[in-house]
């Protein structure tokens, strides 16, 4: 597990967050009475950084907050987008839920697919890109629609589906 | 029609201080301050202004419900979780209007005199957690939030607290174990989240609309509010429209507005030849209804005399080109993945109606099934800790009440009928009537 300025960490060495998140993390903590309270928006910090949330991730967040190993576990598993395993560059979640599946959603999600190699739930080999099927993603009135990263996609049709994963191809 | 949630939507940069102020923005919190804590709820209490996260409580009488004030802390949760699929209009009043929430939070927080408020925003709604926190800077700048407002000795906070994905935060107090840092667990009440809420201080959890609501109510006066809707339902709703219409999108009308109007007048009509065949009033849980059933009047109290809930008014329209076999399908696989696993009823029976509904659809029903489907979905009613288990539970009795036709012809015939949804986005100039 490298830290993102691309060092390499000496072998047995704890991890550290990196001065970016430890800046954002002295920010959060005011806000809150308790420092627990921090606990997800530090996780979701930990998962940027480091891509996933390991064993030695769940320690680093456990040691910087003060929170036993456990109780950062239990929180960190019941999250779905708290990962525990790295996702691709690009994370295509595709909305299936009931307004998108009456537009097609089934569609789209077996197109990409068929583009990327690869089925629901995996990562191409390349790492580029994870596709995931999610549920309602709040934007039903404009159905299909598909999240990659932090940006929304509405409208689907073939022609936007193709747009998109070139885009991701090129950036 | 007095627009008040969407009366900035098609200006350029609406979302912005300069444009909010220039329409009178935050006049309202000048006022709120100038009165006092009794007077402003009872302005909302007098707006029949019922919460809009899907149980229609009504505000004021809420509020009313926060324990007294002993000069510890007191919290403001505003709920901006936005899951129950269907619903699409909180995102947009955080990206469209930041600052109508942003004053609604502070004129509530005042009337419960809170001086901590927490905005809980799902996970995936990156972009309205950046335009609320850029609103939030805006108004601290201008001295509508922060330390003394307007000179008036009351100090104000607010605080972006993001989801990390989970359907059941949206609910109140697995919403406050959220913030907390902890699983989204649901509580078990009594206690009430008004006596004892976050970090276990008196606590008001309201939705985003509902939130919104209050500037206007306050500008105006309760009279004026609740004119605006229908008897015990004050004011004007955003109806989120999806499916298969012309026009789906969010369409600010009175409360009370017939389901009829709304499918056939604002929202287009359907989409193609294919007629009505079922809509889902509220938002998925809300028990589905027929065609024959669409003169409801889209309140609290009509949907409820029809056997179904306004919910989020998160309205999701069926043409006769959908199997109801396979939607109810999705439903049950969206609960069954989202119960906290906390309430045995909940975590098993999910499960359970997910797996008799796929078998059902895939053809392979067996003679019992649908009755079985309907047992598993009684015994969860009613039996949980928090209303998951009622939700998920909801839309099937409705379903196998309304379309049992439909679900006795795939275990009769041993198939389903129906091709899968091609891919039709359905391009429309976005409409907020
Ligand atoms: C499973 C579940 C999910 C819920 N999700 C939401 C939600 O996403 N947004 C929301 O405002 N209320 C949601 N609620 C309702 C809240 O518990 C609560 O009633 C509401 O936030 C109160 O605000 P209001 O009085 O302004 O409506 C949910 C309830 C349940 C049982």
């Amino acid at each position: 597990m490298h830290p993102p300025d691309g060092t390499v960490p000496e072998e047995g060495m704890a991890l550290t967050f990196s001065d970016k998140a430890e800046a954002e993390i002295k920010a959060l903590l005011p806000r809150y009475p308790a420092g627990e309270a921090a606990l997800i928006p530090v996780l979701t910090l930990a998962a940027q950084e480091y891509g996933a949330l390991t064993d030695d991730v769940i320690d680093l967040v456990s040691t910087r907050l003060g929170i036993p190993p456990t109780r950062v576990l239990a929180t960190a598993t019941f999250y779905t987008m708290l990962p525990k395993k790295p996702v691709g560059k690009h994370h295509v979640q595709v909305c299936t839920n009931i307004a998108c599946s009456l537009l097609g959603a089934e569609h789209v999600v077996e197109k990409l697919e068929r583009k990327l190699g690869i089925r629901r739930g995996e990562t191409t080999a390349d790492g580029l890109f994870t596709l995931s099927e999610v549920e309602c993603l709040g934007s039903c009135g404009s159905a299909p629609v598909m999240m990659v990263n932090e940006t929304f996609h509405e409208n689907l049709d073939e022609d936007a589906i193709d747009r998109v994963l070139e885009e991701c191809r090129r950036g | 029609m007095d627009r008040i949630f969407t009366r900035d939507w098609d200006k350029p940069q609406g979302h912005l201080l300069s444009v909010y102020e220039e329409a009178g923005g935050y006049g309202a919190l000048k006022k709120a301050l100038s009165m006092t804590r009794e007077a402003v709820m009872g302005e909302v209490k007098a707006g029949n202004l019922r919460g809009r996260g899907g149980a229609g409580f009504p505000a004021g009488v809420k509020w009313g419900f926060m324990a007294k004030d002993d000069g510890g802390p007191r919290y403001l949760c505003i709920n901006a979780d936005e899951g129950e699929p269907g619903t699409f209009k909180d995102r947009y009043i955080m990206e469209r209007s930041p600052h109508l929430m942003l004053e609604g939070a502070a004129i509530t927080s005042f009337a419960i005199n809170a001086h901590a408020c927490y905005i809980y925003i799902r996970g995936e709604f990156y972009s309205a957690a950046r335009r609320v926190r850029e609103a939030i800077d805006e108004a601290v700048k201008a001295g509508h939030l922060g330390k003394n407002i307007h000179g008036s000795g009351f100090d104000l906070d607010i605080h972006v607290h993001m989801g990390a994905g989970a359907y059941v935060c949206g609910e109140e107090s697995a919403l406050i174990e959220s913030i907390e840092g902890k699983p989204g667990k649901p509580r078990s009440r009594p206690p009430f989240p008004a006596a004892v809420g976050l970090f276990n201080r008196p606590t008001i959890v309201n939705n985003v609309e509902t939130i919104a609501a209050v500037p206007s109510i306050i500008e105006r006066g309760g009279a004026w509010y609740a004119a605006l809707g229908t008897p015990g339902n004050g004011g004007t709703k955003l109806y989120c429209v999806s499916g298969h219409v012309k026009k789906p999108g969010i369409f600010e009308l009175p409360m009370g507005t017939p389901l009829r109007e709304i499918i056939f007048t604002h929202a287009g009509g359907m989409r193609g030849a294919a007629p009505l065949k079922a809509v889902i009033p509220g938002g998925s849980s809300t028990p589905v209804l027929t065609p024959q059933e669409i003169d409801v009047k889209m309140d609290f109290d009509g949907l409820k005399a029809v056997g179904s809930m306004l919910g989020s008014a998160a309205t999701v329209v069926f043409d006769d080109t959908a199997c109801m076999v396979r939607s109810l399908a999705r439903l049950a696989h969206f609960y069954a993945h989202e119960s906290c696993g906390q309430c045995t009823p909940c975590r098993e029976g999910t499960h359970w109606m997910a797996k008799i509904v796929d078998r059902i659809e895939s053809g392979k029903g067996r003679a019992g099934d649908i009755d079985l489907l309907d047992d598993v979905a009684s015994s969860i009613m009613g039996n949980t800790i928090c209303p998951l288990g009622d939700a998920a539970a909801m839309p099937v009795s409705g379903f196998l009440k309304k379309f049992r036709v439909e679900f006795e012809e795939h275990v009769t015939t041993g198939r389903c009928r129906f091709p899968p949804q091609a891919l039709a986005p359905v391009k429309t100039d976005r409409a907020w009537v």
